[in-house]
This record gives C-alpha cells, structure tokens and sequence, in this order.
C-alpha cells in the first residue's frame, strides 16, 4: 500500500461556449495508493464524470498535473481500465468476445485468461450468451472483465451500478469486493449512494459543486467484509452525510 | 405447434391464387378469354415444361443471372466502398457525396439510350446500366450505417486501444451492418429490375431477349414463362439475402413484426 499509482494535482477544467465558460473543477488535489480503493461522491453536476473522464485520459483539455505511475496521462489506454455507467458491450459480439475484444480467442492465452476473467466475475455457463440475453448485473460485469483482462494498474468507475436495482447492486457491490482483492487494482469510484461508498472504499472523497472542488477526505477504517448496519458503518454515513451537507470547503481540512 | 401454424398460413395466403388461376382457366375454356392473350395456365406449364426440357430456358436464365451478377458484383461493390469511404473520411464525403447525390437524381430509364449510343447494344452497356443501378442503394446504406455507429463505442474503443484496423473491424463494420445488408437487398432487387430493362432494350440472349422474342412470335405463353422466371428469381435472391441477415444478425434485440 507505499507506493502512488495515481497522482493528480492542480486540476483546473472549465467547458467553454461561444458566450460562456463554465468552471467544472478546480484544484482538485487526489492521489492514490496503489491497491487503494477510492470513492468520489457529490452533488449532481459537480464534475465526478468529468474528473474521471480526465483521468482515463477521454478528455485532454484541462490544466494541472494527472501522473499515473510517474508518467503524464497523454491519452486513453489499457492501464486505465474505464466500466462506464451503461455497460458499453457490443451489442453484436457474445460474452467471451466482447471481453476477448480486439484479442483473438484462438490465441491459447488469451483464451485462458478470458476463461479466468469469466469465472471470476462468476459468468460461467454464459461465454455464448449475447448482451440481449444477459440481465444488466450481468453486463456490467462482461464490462468490469473487459476492463480487467487488460490488467489496469487502476480501473475507474464511473456510477456503474447506478442503474440497477437495488438487490442486484448490493451483490454486485460483493463481487466489486472480491474482485479488487484477487486483482489488486486501485479502483476510483464515482457514485451516488453513500454506502456503496462506505462498504466498498478505504477513502471517501466528497465533492462540492459550481465550481466542483473537493471539501473533505473521510478515511474508512473497517475491516472487510464491512457490516453494513453496524454502528461504525451508521457513523461513517452521518460523517459522510454531514460533509456533503455543509456550505464552506474548511469544514475539514485535508491533506493529499 | 409453429409448424401447423406456419402451413395454415401458407394455405391462407394460396387461396387468392388459387383462385385467379381456376377462374383464368375455365374463363379460357369457356372462350370468355382470348387463348391468345391469355393463354390458360395449364398451356403456360406446358410452356415451361417443354422450354426446361429442352435446356433453352436453363441456358436463357444462366446468362441473365450472370448479367445481374457481375453488374451487381462490379456496382454495389463501388457502392460500398465508396459508401464506407464517405461514411469514415470527412473529407471522402465532401468529395464523393455532392456528385453521388446529384447522379442519384437521374432516373436511369433516361440514360439507357446513351449507354446504348455509347457502348452499343452488347455486355458492356448491360452491365454498366446494371451496375448503376446497383450503386446507390448500397453506397446510401453503407454511408448511413457508418454514420449511425453510436459514438458510445468509440470511446470503448478507444480505452481499449484499438488500432485502426480494428476499429473498423469490431466496431464500424458490426454496427453498419444492418444497414450494409438493406443496402444489399435493395442493391439487388434494383440489379433485377436493370437486367430487364437492359434485356428488354435489346438482347441475343437471356430472360428478356426470351420474352421480347416470343412477343413477335405471339408466343404469349413464353412471355408469362419470362415473367414468372424474373419474379421467381427476384423473390429468391431477396430471401437468400434475408437467411443471410437472420444468420449475421441475431445479436439484434429489435422488434420484428
Ligand atoms: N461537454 C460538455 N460541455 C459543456 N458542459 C459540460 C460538458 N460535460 C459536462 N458539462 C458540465 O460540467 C458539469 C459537470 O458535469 P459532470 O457530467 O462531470 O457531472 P457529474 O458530477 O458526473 O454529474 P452526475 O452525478 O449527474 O453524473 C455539469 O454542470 C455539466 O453541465
Ligand atoms: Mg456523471
């Protein structure tokens, strides 16, 4: 848990119009252990998407510093894995290619590690299977080992259990859990719900909206599996609740 | 259970036929109808028959499809590519669609004479009528199904590192290709419909020469031969075609009737 895999500092974006300019970020300081888990949460509107966007290197006009690994994010790659918050399959492509991709299944290796992705996202019995057929859990996992075949030294997510119910986001949510702890990717998170974040993060960021900046860092610091109606848990949800809720960006300072 | 539905259906759909055959026939027999102009269907089938035995119909059918065919190969494969090409590439669009658009607008009965005038009345003029008919439906498709790709994709795409070959690989030639194969369809059906045109214009051989052929000969049984030839061939290209979108296509999840 020493060393950064991602570094960002000073990050300034604004979306321009003929007449306008909107302040989207500003300053966002955030670094990331590697093997760390993250979570971004905020009102609506204020840059989650956009930072993460940024970060995978989706979007190049900003300014300030993103370091993964020491070196400037120039453009998308591998390294950054990216599970958007629809599940982005190929409609046309069954499970094992949408996860194989631009890899060839005929190739003995990636054959195997295709089959390794899909046992430990748990889709055995479905390699066949196209997007159609498979409910939305389903697909978003085929996305998380899309994105993990390629092993990412960190993989953000953005929302992406946003549109299920709440039963198959819960498991889920277990299996997002199991995965980092075999995969050992930093993984940053944006999402809405407060204990998504507690029960999956060893950080919390909070955000803060027009211009989006972050007000407060929270540590969680419970062991996993977390309980999620225990009173640490409902302490966590009030302190993140809370820091959501206040006005100034001083209520708590930070460091990065 | 399908299957006692499906021939329920075909039994529905055969009465209408049915029927205008059996009044055609007793109307002929009765002498209500001139046998000249309407022949009764029983003397078209003998036609047929006779005309299938002696291999004169084979030989007649195999050059007009080999017309349609390389008109077809030679036109909608320009089509395509160009399609593609303006699809993909800016500026391939701005140099290729404004004259594609404005050709498009010739009606191609118009241009037959000049491709006879041109190339004469022999393979090139039918071929070349045939390939232009050909063009348009699979460049518009193929255009519009490059530029209905949902950009979503792209940006898949792009995190995953796709190289360029495989963009258009993985993502462009899948998602166009509902649209390519429409286009493909109508491509063909207008081939058909050319490839008469052009044998109707003058011909030694094939379908058409056939049926303009038996004209003059008042052999108007062959004529309705010729017809139901073009109509038969026409449906069973178009069904080929469907097999071929019902294989490539079963990953759709869209209504279908
Ligand atoms: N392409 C764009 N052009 C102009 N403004 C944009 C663009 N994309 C986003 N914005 C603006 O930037 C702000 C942040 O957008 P962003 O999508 O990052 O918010 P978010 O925090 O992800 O919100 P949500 O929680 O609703 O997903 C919004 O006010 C939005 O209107
Ligand atoms: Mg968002």
């Amino acid at each position: 848990m020493a060393t950064t895999a991602l570094e960002i500092s000073h990050l300034n974006k604004s979306f321009r119009t003929a007449t306008t300019v909107t302040h989207v970020l500003e300053d966002i300081r955030l670094s990331l252990k590697q093997q760390e888990f993250v979570s971004i949460i905020g009102p609506s509107g204020c840059g989650k998407s956009t930072l993460l966007k940024i970060v995978a290197g989706l979007d190049a006009d900003y300014e300030g510093v993103v370091l993964l690994n020491g070196t400037d994010v120039t453009g998308p790659s591998k390294e950054k894995g990216f599970i958007f918050q629809e599940h982005r399959l190929f409609p046309w492509a069954t499970v094992e290619k949408n996860i194989a991709a631009d890899l060839s299944l005929k190739d003995p290796k990636v054959r195997s590690r295709v089959d390794e992705m899909i046992e430990l996202v748990r889709l055995q019995g479905f390699e066949k299977a196209y997007p159609k057929q498979i409910s939305g859990g389903m697909s978003q996992r085929v996305a998380i080992a899309r994105a993990l075949l390629r092993n990412p030294q960190v993989l953000l997510l953005d929302e992406p259990f946003g549109a299920l119910d709440a039963f198959t986001r819960n498991h889920m949510q277990e299996s997002l859990l199991e995965i980092w702890r075999q995969n050992q990717t930093s993984m940053l998170l944006v999402t809405h719900d407060i204990d998504e974040a507690i029960f999956l993060s060893n950080r919390i960021v909070v955000m803060d909206a027009k211009p989006g900046r972050i007000k407060a860092i929270i540590s969680v610091d419970l062991n996993y599996p977390r309980n999620r109606v225990g009173g640490a848990f409902q302490q966590l949800r009030t302190q993140v609740l809370s820091a959501l809720n206040h006005k100034e960006a001083d209520v708590v300072g930070y460091d990065i | 259970m399908p299957a006692k539905e499906r021939t329920k259906r075909l039994l529905l759909g055969l009465i209408i036929p049915i029927l205008v055959l059996a009044v055609w026939q007793v109307a002929v027999m009765a002498h209500l109808l001139s046998e000249n102009l309407f022949p009764p269907p029983t003397s078209i089938l003998q036609d047929f028959y006779e005309m299938l035995v002696s291999g004169e119909l084979t030989h007649h059918l195999g050059i007009s499809v080999m017309r349609a065919m390389i008109g077809f190969i030679v036109g909608g494969g320009l089509g395509l590519f160009f399609g593609l090409m303006s699809g993909l590439y800016k500026r391939a669009e701005e140099l290729v669609d404004p004259t594609v658009q404005m050709m498009r607008t010739v009606p191609l009965l118009a241009v037959t004479p000049l491709f006879i005038l041109w190339f004469g009345f022999g393979e090139l003029s039918k071929i070349l009528l045939i390939a232009m008919g050909a063009f348009f439906p699979l460049y518009v498709n193929a255009f519009l199904g490059v530029r209905n790709v949902d950009s979503k994709l792209f940006d898949v795409a792009r995190v995953l590192e796709f190289s360029r070959l495989h963009q258009l690989t993985k993502v462009v030639l899948p998602a166009a290709m509902p649209n390519i194969l429409l286009g493909v369809r109508l491509s063909l059906s207008t081939a058909w419909l050319c490839l008469v045109v052009a044998e109707l214009m003058g011909a030694d051989q094939g379908i058409g020469f056939l049926i303009q052929d038996a004209r003059s000969y008042m052999r108007t049984g062959v004529v309705f031969v010729g017809i139901i030839i073009f109509a038969l061939v026409g449906k069973l290209t178009d069904s080929l075609v469907r097999i071929l979108e019902a294989r490539l296509l079963q990953w759709r999840d869209s209504y279908r009737g």
